[in-house]
């Protein structure tokens, strides 16, 4: 998964990175053990969607929609699968699929290097997750579900923070 | 995806991958009640459509219907409209019959309860032409074996008596003449006197003396002195009563309904009867009925009762059935 997705826009200007073998799906693994498993002992931790981190971040660096949206709609659809049987398959696929893409499109044209950029963007790409899952239920699902709380607010921060430590720690598997 | 520009593909996708998931949710989804959600979006997409289809068939039949498939409408309504007033009259003509038939079944049981009286039932074919006189006229005559001063009644009471008798009809006065009268007396006190006409609806009770008890109210029926009609025949009731000199002034609704007679019973005899076997002691306060032309008291007929042939008198329906 990781070198077979090809640099296909070749006109950017922005640098496209690719990873060491096996660092996509490693990662995406990681992510959706620490997302299934940390809760159980750390309930704090359901607050952290490290799976929508890991689709924004190789959304941006990878910078191509087809393969954000194809790797979002992967890790969308194994999250779904690993959160029981009152979550749907594709609650979270659709979610991620849109924030694959939508990650991979805006890293195509701007530069996501900054820690900055990367909080403001989790927090962005966080919210509109939350609102996707939100539509989802209300619109397809027809179960009731609040727009707004705190604690999604808090926890977009959360993310927000996490992600930048998060992101640099990933940048390590660039190959160089 | 071979025709659609580059940077354009990966939104295809991205519609595609997004609805392949919402199909993978639909198909996942089991509402309440609803079944699967696959099924209730489905038939969401499709009732409107059905609707609007149903709804544009059902307004093209109706338009059909109403506006260009009523080439015949008006002869048909022509047709109905014929019927109806045909089933009107036949309806009508039902109704009538009913009401005959229960006249009829009345006259039937008045003639079972008595039947070792001879008597005759007769249709009202007409009336008399003036209010100067109270009469009807039946079509029953003196081929029927109706004589003169024969009595005439109806299952509710007295009718009155034959005046004039032709081959085939009779003419009869009825109670409510001025020239008519019967032997009565009061159902309670059984005080008798003579009933008579006035020339109006109701009848007078002459001759009753003022410290005679009676009460508006009671029953009059005959007392069998006029030797025309039996004894407690009811004649009708009292509703009003004036004291007067030396006699109280007694005004009687008839128990018949003299204004709307269309079936009456003639009693064949001119012997006294007595319907009720019973013989009571009357209180011999007046006589009897006069004749209606003379004032007379009426004759009675020497025939024996059993001598008078009942037409059909072996099937009592018959006998009274106006034919």
């Amino acid at each position: 998964m990781n070198d077979a997705f090809d640099i296909r826009n070749m006109e950017s200007h922005i640098e496209v990175h690719k990873f060491r073998g096996g660092a996509i799906v490693g990662a995406t693994l990681l992510a959706l053990m620490f997302q299934a498993f940390v809760p159980v002992y750390f309930a704090k931790a359901a607050m952290i969607d490290l799976p929508l981190l890991i689709t924004i971040y190789f959304g941006l660096s990878r910078r191509n929609p087809s393969t954000g949206l194809l790797l979002g709609m992967i890790i969308g659809l194994l999250q779904d699968s690993l959160s029981g049987p009152t979550v749907p398959l594709g609650l979270y696929g659709i979610a991620k699929t849109v924030i694959g893409y939508l990650a991979s499109s805006i890293g195509a044209r701007l530069d996501t290097e900054h820690p900055a950029a990367r909080f403001a963007l989790t927090i962005i790409f966080f919210g509109l997750h939350q609102g996707i899952v939100l539509l989802t239920r209300r619109i397809l699902l027809a179960q009731s579900s609040v727009w707004f709380t705190m604690h999604l607010a808090a926890a977009a921060v959360v993310n927000a923070i996490v992600a930048v430590f998060l992101f640099a720690l990933l940048d390590h598997l660039r190959k160089s | 995806m071979a025709g659609i520009p580059s940077r354009h593909k990966s939104i295809f996708l991205l519609a595609g991958v997004v609805l392949l998931q919402i199909l993978l949710l639909a198909l996942q989804i089991k509402r309440d009640s609803e079944g699967r959600l696959i099924r209730v979006w489905t038939v969401g997409a499709f009732s409107p459509f059905e609707r609007a289809g149903n709804h544009g068939i059902g307004h093209l039949r109706d338009t059909w219907r109403h506006y260009f498939a009523l080439q015949n409408a008006s002869r048909e309504n022509e047709q109905l409209r014929r019927e109806n007033d045909d089933l009107k009259i036949k309806v009508t003509q039902l109704q009538s019959k009913a009401i005959e038939a229960d006249r009829l079944a009345l006259l039937l049981n008045f003639h079972k309860s008595h039947e070792s009286v001879p008597m005759l039932g007769a249709r009202v074919i007409a009336t008399s032409a003036g209010t100067a006189s109270a009469t009807i006229m039946l079509d029953r005559g003196s081929k029927d074996h109706i004589k003169k001063n024969m009595g005439v009644i109806t299952p509710e009471g007295v009718v009155g008596k034959i005046v004039e008798v032709y081959d085939n009809t009779s003419e009869v006065l009825l109670l409510t003449d001025k020239d008519s009268g019967v032997g009565a007396m009061l159902g309670n006190s059984r005080v008798q006197s003579p009933v008579g006409g006035a020339g109006e609806p109701l009848l007078v009770m002459k001759y009753v003396a003022n410290d005679d008890v009676v009460s508006v109210g009671e029953r009059v029926v005959t007392s069998g002195m006029d030797k025309i009609f039996p004894r407690d025949l009811p004649i009708g009731t009292i509703t009003d009563i004036k004291p007067g000199n030396p006699f109280k002034s007694i005004r009687i609704r008839p128990s018949a309904h003299l204004e709307r007679l269309e079936e009456v019973i003639v009693l064949l005899t001119l012997q006294p009867l007595q319907l009720n076997q019973e013989t009571e002691t009357a209180k011999p306060s007046a006589s009897v009925a006069k004749s209606p032309a003379s004032g007379t008291p009426a004759k009675p007929a020497p025939a024996p009762v059993s001598s008078i042939p009942a037409p059909n008198s072996t099937n009592a329906a018959a006998a009274v059935k106006p034919e």
